[in-house]
This record gives C-alpha cells, structure tokens and sequence, in this order.
C-alpha cells in the first residue's frame, strides 16, 4: 500500500506543474516555519542604528527597517507564528464545525434546526467585524486571535459537512454499516465522515490562506500581535508608512510573502483532494 | 476484414446505397490517465430504412460509446481515429463524422433522434413537458404559437399518454419513470427522424411499463417508416423488438445476423454463450451457463487480434491469432467475425 | 459453518410477518401506505421470491423486516422472538442482528468507498462479534473470500478497483460473514451484466446449500426469481396479491397482474402479445380500503372490484391470490 501511495503521490505532483510548484512552496514555508530562527541570517529583534532602513543588498537581501532590524530574518521568522495561528484556528473550526455539520447532517430534525440557526446568525455579521470585536473584547493575545479565526470560519466547515453527510446519508454503505451491528455515532465518524475528507481537504486548503491574510489583517490594524514581535500583518503596517519616502522594501517583501503563502494554499486544495480520495488511484 | 466490406463485395450495389445508415470502420479511442483505450475497432454495420436494429452487448462492449459517436456527442477525451458513417438524408449522403457541428445541429433532432437511459435525468427538470417538445418542433419547423402546442399536444396523445392537454403542463418529477420515458419518445419523433437511437430505453423501467415502451416505439416507427437502432444489454427484449441484431463484445462486431437466424443458429461462440446465460422462462437452472473470465484489457498495448479468444473454449493457437476475418455464412446476411465459427 | 448440522427438519416458521403496516406521513392528515396489512412467512431453508413493480413497497417491506426502519403496525417474528417491537436503534445489540443480514441491490452505492474488501468484509465480525485478532480475523477473510469466488489478493483493493461481479461478492461475503438464518436480496444481480449475473445466481444457489440459509429473494426478474425460489410473493401497491409454489404460479397465475407481468418477460421463444396494463397505478396516498388496488389497469375490473377489497383466498393448495375472478 505506501509504495502505489508513494507512487499516487509522485503522479499527482508531476502531473501537474502548478500542483508540484504548491507543494514546494509549501515546503519552503514549513522549513521557515520550524527553522526560521536557526537559519535566519540575523537576530529578527536586534536593532542597529547604524544600518537603519538599507535598500535590499548583498548583506541584507530584502533590506533593513528603520530600526536596522533584518527583514529577511523577520520574514523568516514570522512564518511560525503566522502559520501558527492559521494551523491552530483552521484545526479547531475544522473539528467543532465537522462535528456540528456531521450532527447536523445525519441527524436532521431539531438538532439541524438548532445548530442550523446558530450558524446562520453567526453569519450575519461582517466575518471580519466580528473577529474585530472578538480580540477588541477577549484581549490582545494570540490565542484570542485563533479563537476569533476559528469562530468566523465555522460556518464554512459546518455548512459543506452538513450538505457532504445529507447527500450520503441513504446510502447503500450506511444501511450496510447499521446492519453489521454500528451504532450511529460509529457510522457517523467510522463510516460517513471519512468519505467527506477529500472535499473538506479542499476548503481548508482555501481557508488556511484565508486563515493567514485574516491574522495577518488584524495585526496590521493593530489587534493581536504586538510589536516588535515578528508578524507579517505588523510588517506590512509598519513599512506602509515609509512607502511614501521611497523605502518600499520595508512593506512590499513582507506583503509578497504573505500573497504567496495565500496563493501556495489555494492551489494546494486541488492537489490535495486528488491525493486523498482513494478513487482518484488506478 | 470487416462485415461491411465483406456485405457490399457479394451484394449488388444497389442495395448499398438503399442503405440509411452505413458505419464502416469505426476506431474510437479515448484518452486516459493511464493510456488510450481502444473502445472501438472497425466497427461496421449498415441500417436499411425502416428497419429496427439491435446492439446488444455486455457493459465495455462498446454499445453506448458507438451511439454517442453517430451523435456527435462523444465526451471530450473520446476521439474518432477511422471510419466513417454515411447517413442518406433526403438530398445527399452525409458523413455523421465528418460533419461541422452547425450542419450536424441540423439532422440532429430532425432526421436523427436519439432516446436516453434514463428519461429523469435527461429531461430538464425545471422546464414543463410540453414545452421541452416544442423546443424541438420551434428549431426544426415553421410552427408557432398555437399551432406549436396543438402539435406537441397530438405527440404527447400519440405516446399513448393520457390526458394530454393536462399533461402538456407537467414537470418532470410529476410523472412516473414510464410516462417520463414516453415524454422522451415524444421529444425525439416529434420532428419525423429517420433514424433513431434508443439507448437501453426501458433499463430502469418495470417489465410491464417496458412492454408498453417498446411496443410504443414498434408501432410509431412502423408508421412513421422510421429506422432504429435499440441498445440494450438485454438480448431476449432485442430478439422481440428487433429485424436483426449486432452482437458487440469489447469493441468490434462480432456477429450480426437476423434475429430468428442468430438464435436458431449462433455462429459466433460468444453469442452462443450470450445466449446461454441469459435466464429464460423455461430454462433449467443447470442450463444457465455463465461465461468465464473478463473483457481484455483495453488499455494493453497488446490486445489479442481476437478479443474473445482469452474467453473462448474454441481458441486454437494459431488460427485465432491473427486479426479475426468476417466471413459471410451459408445463411445469407449472417456475418461471423470468427476463425472457428460454430456450425 | 455450524449451520450446516441444523438443516431444516420442522415447519416451525423461521420469519413469520402478520398484518405488517408501514405508513410515511406526508403531511396533514395523508400517508403513504408503502406496506399494507401483509403476512406472510419464510420456513427455515426456504427460498421466497417476492416480486412487483418499482413503487409497489417491495423495498420498504424489506427494510422493515431487516430492521432498518420501524413498523407502524403488526408483528414480525424471528425465532421466536418478537422483533417488531425493538426500536430500529437498539437492534443493534439484539443477538438477532446477525441473525438477518441483506445484499443490496447496487453494489457500488453500498459500499464505502474508503473501505478495503477486507475491511468490509470483517466489519461485521468485529462489530458483531468481537474479541478477535488480527491473524483470526484474516483467516475469516480469507475463508469468506473463498466462499464467494473472490480471489484472495483483492481483498486489499477499494471498491473502485474491483469490477461489479467482483463488488457484489464483496457484498455477499459480509452479509454472510457471521451465518445468519435469513438472508434478504434487494434485486442482487440487477446491476450486473448478464455473464456475471449468471455466476453469481449459481453462487447464491451454492451457498444457501452450504449454509442452509433462508433467502428472500426480491427481484423485477421473474426469470430470476424462477430460478432460486420455492416460492413466490407478488406485491402490487403495498399488498401481497398472489402467492404460492414458484411454478404453479407461473404455470397458472391467478391474479390479473401476476398474469400480466408474467406475460410481459421478454423471451428468445415466440410468445403471445404482453397483456397491456393501461393507465396508471393507483396513489399510494390514503387509498381506498375498499377498492382493488389494480382496479383502473386490470382488464377484468368491474363494478364490485370498486366495492369490495379482494382479499387472499386459497385458489389451490398453497396458492394464495386475492381476486374476485381467480378463475
């Protein structure tokens, strides 16, 4: 089984070029992510005086800020914390979402009217308002950041599970399960849940940019993340200002990793749920 | 090499160009993941006006796939690499393959109709039955307004369904599988074709609704003097509907005779063993043989000249080696693509 | 296989179905009738076919009897035990859950798409039985596969790298895994193609012989049913209308639709025209008790077929039809 899984997986990358770019880049961001601060060229805190706000050089590759602190190495390092906060938020809506939609779905009845209706309300908000007055309310901290991405991207996975499991509840598979003896929780998670992942893979490829740009949003007008800690959002936000000056650099390579990390997980959706769904092997 | 080729050679030719419908040839391959598929492989038959014709085949036989090919509407990764197939329309004899899509738009519908597996799905759900039949007559005739409705109405009485005037004003999922299907015959005859293709019409209908299907579609093409094609996997349903049948297996022809010939007398050992697993109200359960092994590897760079020789109990090294000859039986119009026919 | 040592020798009724009703609500005061006051029952090691059209509640009937939904009225009995009263979600752990086990109709649909073979095939032991390792559990696989003509080496492969002959042994072998007494068949070979459609009649044959199972065969194809049953049950709207040994039945139908259905099989041999049943079946939706469920199609109706129900009398021994003109 892993080598026809290997040999699945080496099919979907080099069949497709963008797929196979995705996923490199998503490696890149994953080294980043757990090595940045090992092989990050500089101290992403330390400031220098001296070598404040450079042009991209030789010795600093994207240049320095008006601190002299290393972009390069603040990028780099930032990757953690962003991912970080993406992986966190899109792992537990993910969890309570597929739970409320299994639920939902398979149940129908009051427990879809109930849990239906809350999600509608919840999406009634302005999503970004929302977490806006989340962190606002809960306190500037990251965990109330996760909390805030994790509740507005809960209808997303609530809704596709919900309509994935009630399109597969009459299905030969589930009367089969319940006569070999499964209770419903059993064929719930065991039987019915499973056959959603592939499609979920997707959203929550998607959701993770989004995930990303929406941390990386609320640092950048200033909730969240504080400073000086390294955070794209921040970075962003702080070179805006020098923009004007002519020192670009300070926002653009900060700002064009962050479009790449969004882009790399868009793309991976795809690739992603051709890896997962046992009927795209031959 | 092929039944056509081997037909036209020992009959005069008149009778070649009395001919609707003559496929000869046909190689159609589809493109996949993991390699071209040889679906179909000098595919030849001809159809006389007025004619009802049987393809009978298991599934991957290639059935659907040559009707969707006459159509026009083989899916995208389908390609036709040979072959033609002259249809006779009232002026001049057009190559269904060769076609631009604007004139192919023309027969289709008109002079070419062809029925669905599943009438459900292939009616559109949000459209009301009458007016999905006067789509059809508005692109292929002069009617309009009254005139329009007052002719879908007389098809919608000539499939035999009742009240007509009240079921011109009916959704799809408000009528049963056998009505639905019956609104399908109506669509596709409501311009007079000459030619149609019912692919497996009756297969998700009960036995009694598929009597009064098919002897629904006998009758309106005896009086219209319209020719068919009837796909179905169902040889016994082909031996009652059909004048002569076209027996396919894993993409080429491998026998087509009449019917009361090729069951009195199967030359082919696949038809032979066709007929012999097919359950029948008489037949002993002993007698009811089932055939051995699978359809050959379709994606193989080396399929046998003779795809049912990995199935057959008659193969013989050799002989059935080479490329499998069709050869015209002492029974007149019983064409065999076999080296050792039966006797 | 233990059931092979207790073949039937008593007449003791292995199923025994009275006055079953299965009614869906569809709004104020309206339901479906999809099950209409039937009885019937299965000796054990008898074969019953039940055929009738699509709609005519066959299904519904089947997943009742299996528990997979509940009655709203009358009793099933298995064994001597009342089942009709287990409520659906606790049948589960009743020791007669593998006592009843069915094989779907599409062979595809019914099963998981992210299960092996082999995981499909000793989900039942494992949920039903229990308490087995990994080595036992293989050997049961292995066995069963053999049992159903599967070869061993597929046992690793997911559904969509199995053909439909192959999918339906599949399906076979886990209904069987733990020898229950009853095995119901939802139109087994439907989806199959007419070669593989004979293997695995010839399949079903052999393993009731082994196994000394009851079958209740469901089916369109009376050539089918023919073929595997002793005996036979034609449903037409929710109600059982003739029953009897499979031959007399077909040999000497007595009821109009059985007539006509019986008529309507395609066949290689010359044969009279189909009788036509004109016009449309009947609403299932609070139906008159008192009119004949066939009455509108049958060529026979008439004034009294409006008033009285017909009800199922013994036209010969064992052949039940429930026409006021079975002769």
């Amino acid at each position: 089984m892993t080598s026809t899984t290997f040999q699945h997986t080496r099919y979907v990358i080099s069949e497709n070029l963008v797929t196979f770019g995705a996923f490199a880049l998503f490696l890149v961001l994953t080294l980043f992510a757990i090595f940045g601060e090992a092989i990050a060229p500089y101290d992403p805190l330390a400031s220098n005086a001296a070598a404040a706000l450079q042009p991209p050089s030789a010795a600093h590759w994207f240049g320095t800020d008006q601190l002299g602190r290393d972009i390069l190495s603040r990028v780099m390092v930032a990757t953690r914390l962003d991912l970080g906060i993406a992986v966190m938020a899109v792992a537990l809506s993910f969890l309570v979402g597929s739970l409320l939609g299994t639920c939902a779905g398979y149940f129908g009845g009051w427990s879809d009217r109930i849990i239906s209706r809350c999600i509608d309300t919840l999406m009634a908000f302005p999503l970004f308002v929302l977490a806006m007055g989340l962190v606002a309310a809960l306190g500037n901290t990251v965990a109330n950041i996760i909390y805030a991405t994790a509740i507005i991207n809960l209808p997303l996975y609530t809704r596709v599970v919900r309509s994935e499991i009630l399109v597969r509840r009459e299905a030969g598979f589930v009367e089969a399960a319940r006569l070999t003896g499964n209770s419903e929780w059993r064929i719930m998670a065991r039987h019915l849940f499973p056959n959603v992942l592939p499609v979920m893979m997707v959203h929550i490829s998607l959701n993770m940019g989004w995930a990303i740009l929406n941390a990386a949003g609320l640092s950048f007008i200033g909730l969240g993340v504080q400073p000086p800690t390294p955070e794209w959002g921040i970075m962003v936000a702080e070179g805006a200002t020098y923009i004007v000056s002519g020192e670009w650099w300070l926002a653009l390579f900060p700002g064009a990793v962050l479009m790449m990390a969004v882009f790399c997980f868009n793309l991976l959706g795809d690739g992603l749920r051709d890896l997962i769904d046992p009927r795209m092997r031959t | 090499m092929t039944l056509h080729q081997s037909a036209s050679s020992t009959t005069a030719t008149d009778t070649v160009t009395a001919q609707l419908l003559s496929v000869e040839n046909l190689d159609v391959e589809f493109r996949t993941r993991s390699g071209t598929v040889k679906a179909l492989e000098a595919v030849s038959f001809a159809i006389n006006p007025g004619e009802t014709v049987g393809i009978v085949g298991e599934s991957g036989s290639g059935k659907s796939v040559t009707a969707f090919t006459l159509m026009g509407v083989l899916d995208r990764a389908g390609k036709v690499a040979n072959g033609k197939a002259l249809f006779q329309t009232d002026r001049v004899a057009v190559d269904l393959l060769r076609e631009p899509e604007s004139s192919l738009r023309q027969l289709r519908g008109k002079e070419l109709s062809m029925i669905f597996q599943n009438p459900r799905t292939a009616l559109n759900p949000i459209r009301k039955v009458g007016k999905q039949i006067t789509d059809v007559l508005r692109c292929h005739t002069d009617l309009s307004g009254d005139a329009l409705r007052d002719r879908a109405i007389e098809m919608l009485a000539s499939v035999r369904i009742p009240d007509p005037e009240q079921r011109y004003d009916a959704y799809p999922y408000e009528l049963s599988g056998g009505l639905c299907q019956r609104i399908m015959i109506a669509i596709a005859l409501a311009c007079a074709p000459k030619l149609l293709i019912a692919d497996e019409p009756t297969t998700g209908l009960d036995v009694t609704t598929q009597a009064t299907v098919m002897n629904l579609i006998k009758d309106l093409a005896t009086q219209q003097q319209m020719a068919a094609i009837l796909i179905t996997h169902d040889l016994a349903l082909a031996s009652e509907y059909c004048d002569r049948i076209v027996v396919m297996h894993a993409g080429h022809v491998v026998e087509s005779a009449p019917t009361h010939s090729l069951f009195r007398a199967p030359r082919h050992p696949y038809t032979a063993k066709l007929i012999a697993a097919t359950p029948e109200p008489h037949k002993a359960f002993a007698d009811l043989i089932p055939i051995a092994g699978n359809l050959p590897d379709l994606k193989a760079t080396t399929i046998p000249p003779c795809r049912f020789s990995q199935r057959c109990d008659r193969y013989e090294p050799a002989l059935c080696d080479q490329a499998p000859l069709t050869r015209q039986q002492p029974v007149p119009e019983h064409h065999v693509a076999c080296w050792k026919p039966l006797e | 296989m233990t059931s092979l040592t207790d073949l039937p020798s008593q007449t003791v009724p292995l199923l025994q179905v009275s006055d079953l009703c299965k009614t869906f609500p569809i709004g104020k005061g309206t339901s479906l009738h999809a099950v209409d006051h039937v009885s019937f029952d299965i000796r054990p090691g008898e074969s019953v076919g039940l055929v009738g059209e699509s709609g005519c509640g066959k299904s519904t009937l089947i997943r009742v009897i299996t528990r997979l939904l509940d009655v709203t009225s009358g009793t099933i009995q298995f064994d001597d035990t009342i089942l009709s009263t287990v409520a659906v979600r606790q049948f589960p752990k009743s020791p007669h859950r593998k006592g009843i086990q069915l094989v779907f109709q599409d062979p595809t649909d019914s099963l998981n798409p992210r299960f092996t073979a082999y995981d499909t095939i000793t989900e039942p032991i494992k949920r039903l039985e229990g308490g087995h390792n990994k080595a036992q559990l293989q050997a049961r696989a292995a066995e069963l596969a053999d049992l159903v003509g599967l070869p061993q080496e597929l046992l690793s492969r997911f559904p969509h790298q199995l053909s439909g002959g192959q999918k339906a042994r599949v399906g076979i072998a886990r209904a069987i895994a733990l020898n229950p007494k009853l095995l119901v068949l939802d139109e087994p070979t439907s989806a199959l193609d007419v070669s593989v459609q004979a293997v695995i009649l010839h399949l079903l044959a052999d393993l009731k012989e082994r196994l000394g199972m009851s079958y209740l065969f469901v089916s369109h194809d009376l050539n089918v049913v023919r073929l595997l049953c002793d005996r036979i049950l034609v449903m037409y709207l929710g109600k059982i209308i003739e029953s009897g040994p499979v031959e007399q039945v077909f040999n000497h139908p007595r009821h109009p639709y059985t007539e006509a259905l019986i008529s309507a099989i395609p066949s290689f041999e010359a044969k009279p025209h189909p009788i036509p049943l004109t016009g449309e079946p009947r609403s299932p939706i609070n139906p008159n008790p008192n009119v004949c469920r066939l009455y509108g199609r049958c060529p026979k109706g008439e004034d009294k077929c409006q008033q009285v129900m017909p009800t199922l009398k013994e036209v010969a021994p064992n052949h039940w039809a429930a026409c006021h003109f079975h002769n």
